[in-house]
């Protein structure tokens, strides 16, 4: 019984180890995807945060994520997706969950959002898959 | 609004589109209440704190310096809050492009990091931050630095300190956030104020405290730290749109500067 009890518990664990692996491969395009996009707004200054957010995303939901921003600052939130996902969006609320006016990218499953807070504090960051099938996603944000 | 120019060099140009008139979406409360708090996102880092100050006028970064900090701290929570001050001083270095400074800075980081047994993949990290101190390179520096700090925090959680993680993180905002208060104390300006509004971020670290372990959470030092979040909560709770007064700024940074004390000192941690 107890040998049983061992070989299901290392066979569970081995399944939850590649699941986890399999699951980081993914994050990982998806982080990739991110950061090339966010990559190009260093042109302009913006420094990319070392920090990033994956998660997995089903259609016609949304992953949304808490933000603290500055009053003064600039801000793109960059988000990219795996293939699956075919168009994904990115929208930023304000902290009574009103949407607020943002620049947009928006290049199947890369997508960003920019815009410059006037009040400090807490924000929303929304990201949407609007079309394709559920799938990994990441995002990260620059400022300046 | 947000100037990219040149992105049309790597063909975003004309993908770029302004969601003007799109204020239209409003998420419910309960919505909002499940929003992710994750410590890499939600937390800033003192850089985008001093990179917010700085827009209204220039800041005599230099004028925030501290007195070397003691390596000998012993209690692990004490260490942690302290590398996040450190690290914040290391921030505000670059700010005052500083190079000598970032060095010292760099070194101590290191060695406040390996009193806590983090600090193997550190030391390339320390390396670098004195090759691009030598050579100016700030905007590099800067990603050094935050680089640096999630380097600690990772390794922290690979050795299963994770309940310290957040504590680096409050170290970092209670420094970052007394040498602004004193920074617009000094030449207030009702823009640079506006940065003080802060009062979901308490809120966040507050929650994130009481996530870890009740031993640590119970240790004198922690258990002081985390009290005088709460009256310093209420200071930071500014009306949206209102930008504090020179006396509201004021006892912001009386009350910081009381955490920053007892962050330091070494006789409140057991």
């Amino acid at each position: 019984m107890k040998r049983r009890l061992s070989i299901f518990l290392a066979v569970f664990v081995l399944a939850a180890n590649i699941c986890v692996r399999a699951q980081t491969n993914t994050e990982v395009e998806a982080r990739k995807a991110a950061l090339d996009l966010a990559g190009a707004f260093t042109n302009e200054g913006f420094k990319i945060r070392d920090g990033h957010w994956c998660g997995t995303i089903k259609p016609h939901d949304h992953a949304l994520i808490t933000v603290n921003l500055y009053a003064g600052n600039q801000y793109w939130f960059s988000a990219g997706a795996t293939e699956q996902a075919k168009k994904i969006a990115v929208s930023v609320y304000d902290e009574s969950g009103k949407q607020v006016t943002t620049e947009g990218y928006n290049a199947g499953e890369k997508a960003a959002a920019g815009f410059s807070p006037t009040n400090s504090g807490q924000y929303f960051v929304s990201i949407n898959l609007v079309e394709g099938q559920e799938g990994s996603f990441c995002l990260v944000y620059s400022y300046k | 609004m947000i100037r990219l120019k040149r992105l049309g060099a790597i063909g975003l140009m004309g993908a770029i589109f302004a969601a003007a008139g799109a204020e239209t979406g409003r998420l419910p409360a309960d919505q909002l209440a499940k929003a992710v708090r994750s410590d890499s996102i939600s937390i800033p880092t003192p850089g985008e704190l001093f990179a917010a100050l700085e827009k209204p006028g220039k800041t005599n970064w230099s004028g925030q310096y501290r007195g070397p900090m003691s390596m000998t701290y012993r209690n692990r929570a004490q260490i942690a809050l302290n590398l996040g001050g450190l690290i914040a001083d290391g921030f505000i270095a670059v700010e005052a492009k500083d190079s000598q400074q970032v060095k010292n800075i760099g070194s101590d980081i290191i060695k406040l990091s390996k009193a806590l047994g983090v600090s193997e993949n550190l030391l390339s990290r320390g390396n670098s931050i004195n090759e691009f101190a030598e050579n100016d390179e700030w905007d590099t520096l800067q990603e050094e630095l935050e680089a640096t700090q999630n380097e600690v925090k990772s390794s922290m959680q690979s050795h299963s300190d994770q309940d310290l993680v957040i504590l680096v993180s409050l170290g970092g905002w209670v420094r970052g956030t007394q040498v602004v208060s004193a920074a617009i104390m000094q030449n207030y300006d009702e823009r640079s104020a506006k940065v003080l509004r802060q009062p979901a971020l308490v809120s966040l670290i507050q929650a994130k405290i009481g996530e870890i372990s009740p031993e640590l959470r119970g240790e004198p030092l922690v258990k002081n730290v985390s009290e005088q979040l709460t009256g310093i909560e209420k200071l930071v709770s500014f009306p949206i749109g209102k930008a504090p007064s020179v006396d509201e700024v004021r006892k912001v940074n009386e009350a910081i500067g009381k955490v920053m004390e007892e962050i330091e000192n070494k006789a409140i941690a057991k």
